[in-house]
């Protein structure tokens, strides 16, 4: 390691204006949650009287447990999905030679850049009709279509590294193209599946247009929708510490996969791209 | 594994497309190309392009759920209605107000945190955990947090700067909380992108060019921006597209209050508050037209490569 003082030194300003950065808002909203009503509103960055109330209130609400249970199952279930048909598909890209791969492509693509807003009301529509409306299903259709394009670009592209020798190793020795998808690259792109059900996890669980059109009761709906229609002590107070102790603890479950996964999100975000 | 099993016929032999007679080998691998990638192309056409129809075909529809009995076929009616609500106009320009600016400035900020990412000298896991923060975090809570810092009832913003009134009370103030917000939220993944714009920069063409006497700007400036262009382009093309639609922010902030209502934010309130699917519909094939028409000015006049490259996603 050859730098000099100074280059330490410019970079440990640039480390710490960047944390800073990144990390006030997060700070605020947790000692936000942290105040008591009667401090709610003083202004302070710090709290000046702690509490722990904000969340007891929250946990014995039924509308905030319930909310939690739905964002769990319905992010888990739409991410299986979505990695489920991606690495098919992403295989197929990766691997095969067939007509239509650039439509694919080209599909997934206008997909990504597609105003969801669009399809909020011919969803909202159908759904009223056939009777998915403020239910499980109805949420995880639409996150898992939103979520395949990317995971078929992330996961494809990870495909892409794996070494195609073995593949054809395991053909020459009799394997069907199936077999070889199976038992020889599977367990090669394992660490790719993991990436994109991280990635894709994060998308399903931060999202609110679908949840605030699609679900009206406790049957369906998810934390960030929960949190934007919590009753306030009258109709025009919000419950400031309710809205912020439940978002800090929505916030817990992405936090871990930060912090655990940064190497992988980073790597799997820029497609391999960059060594880590 | 041995590779003196028995090779099937025609294994060894790597199909081409143009071939008139298509092997054995080349036709199962089409027909498990299908099977793969069939689930997914069905689903992605299904949910999107059903609804799709429906939207175009409900914006020539006069249809309002609060009068079912009313509906009938009124041709391009809605189109004119929105096109000539100065609503409409307005919320154009905010949206793009609003995007352009926290687009320009999130690109900046993002080439920086990139270049930071890229030459860290230490705790380099450390610095990439603390950046992907504000994209990982869930967007009604990053807008929760930036609205009670900046509102003079709860925040600390307001004192900080010693303000007296409350700047989520006016356009400008509610302008400038909500473009911190985006930028704040989405320039991280901007220097995602980036990132893997500069990887491609190799490190001996910006070490001759400091033999030859370039200073860091020079190189910055002549080297790395040039060699970077193509990811610089997709960068800002799936960011500007991202920034258009607008939605949760303002929501979360004043559903679209003191002037800065977005188009994202009209169309949800005329679509799910009003139940007015026409114009509606109209508003969404409209917003999906000027989403086009920013990809294609991205990708045709500028040259983003945003085919399989869109693997920079």
């Amino acid at each position: 390691m050859r730098h000099t003082p100074r280059q330490r030194l410019g970079w440990s300003g640039a480390f710490l204006i960047i944390a800073v950065c990144s990390l006030v808002p997060v700070l605020w909203i947790i000692f936000l949650s942290l105040k008591t009503p009667a401090t709610a509103t003083d202004g302070s960055f710090i709290p000046h009287a702690w509490t722990l109330s904000n969340y007891s209130d929250i946990f014995n609400e039924g509308i905030f447990t319930s909310a939690l249970r739905n964002s769990i199952g319905i992010a888990l279930i739409a991410t299986a999905l979505a990695v489920v048909f991606a690495s098919a598909a992403a295989y197929a890209i990766a691997r095969l030679n067939f007509p239509g791969k650039q439509l694919i492509l080209s599909v997934s693509l206008a997909v990504v850049v597609f105003p969801q807003v669009s399809l909020v009301g011919p969803l909202y529509n159908l759904w009223r009709t056939i009777g998915l409306y403020d239910t499980w299903p109805g949420l995880i259709i639409p996150y898992m279509t939103f979520a395949l394009p990317l995971s078929i670009f992330v996961l494809s592209s990870f495909f892409r590294e794996i070494p195609w020798e073995l593949e054809q190793a395991a053909q020459i020795d009799g394997a069907t193209p199936f077999q070889a998808f199976r038992k020889v690259i599977a367990p090669l792109a394992t660490p790719g599946i993991v990436t994109t059900f991280i990635i894709v996890f994060i998308i399903c669980w931060n999202d609110f247009i679908f949840a605030i059109s699609l679900t009206s009761t406790t049957r369906a709906e998810t934390v960030p929708a929960a949190i934007a229609q919590f009753p306030g002590a009258s109709q025009f107070t919000q419950p400031i510490g309710d809205i912020a102790a439940a978002a800090v603890v929505v916030t817990i479950p992405v936090m871990i996969l930060v912090l655990l996964f940064q190497r992988r999100i980073v790597s799997g975000l820029t497609a391999g791209a960059v060594k880590g | 594994m041995s590779s003196g099993a028995v090779a099937a016929p025609g294994a060894a032999t790597s199909p081409k497309r143009e071939r008139p007679h298509l092997t054995d080998r080349a036709r199962s691998e089409r027909k498990l190309a299908l099977i793969l990638v069939g689930p997914a192309a069905i689903v992605m056409i299904a949910v999107i392009a059903y609804p799709l129809i429906d939207t175009v075909i409900l914006s020539l529809q006069r249809a309002d759920l609060r009068f079912p009995a009313a509906n009938k076929f009124v041709g391009l009616s809605n189109y004119g209605h929105v096109l000539s609500s100065s609503i409409f106009w307005h919320d154009l320009k905010s949206t793009l107000i609003i995007s352009v600016i926290s687009v320009s400035i999130q690109f900046v900020l993002g080439m920086l945190l990139a270049l930071a990412m890229h030459r860290a000298i230490f705790a380099r896991g450390t610095l990439r955990a603390i950046a992907l923060v504000p994209y990982a975090i869930v967007a009604v809570v990053a807008a929760y947090s930036w609205q009670y810092a900046w509102s003079l009832d709860s925040g600390w913003i307001p004192k900080l700067l010693g303000l007296t009134g409350d700047p989520l009370s006016h356009t400008f103030g509610t302008y400038v909380a909500v473009i911190i917000t985006e930028i704040w939220k989405n320039t991280p993944f901007m220097a995602l992108l980036l990132l893997a714009g500069l990887a491609l920069v190799p490190d001996e063409l910006l070490e001759a060019a400091k033999v030859d006497g370039a200073n860091a700007w020079q190189r910055f400036y002549r080297i790395t921006i040039p060699l970077m262009k193509p990811a610089i382009l997709v960068a800002l093309l799936f960011r500007s597209l991202d920034a258009f639609r607008i939605f949760d922010t303002i929501y979360i902030f004043n559903q679209g209050a003191n002037g800065t209502e977005t188009l994202s934010m009209l169309n949800y309130s005329t679509l799910l508050d009003r139940l007015n699917l026409g114009l509606g519909s109209a508003l969404s094939v409209i917003l999906l037209v000027l989403v086009g028409i920013i990809a294609f000015i991205f990708i045709r006049v500028f040259g983003a490569a945003a085919g399989p490259a869109g693997s920079n996603v």
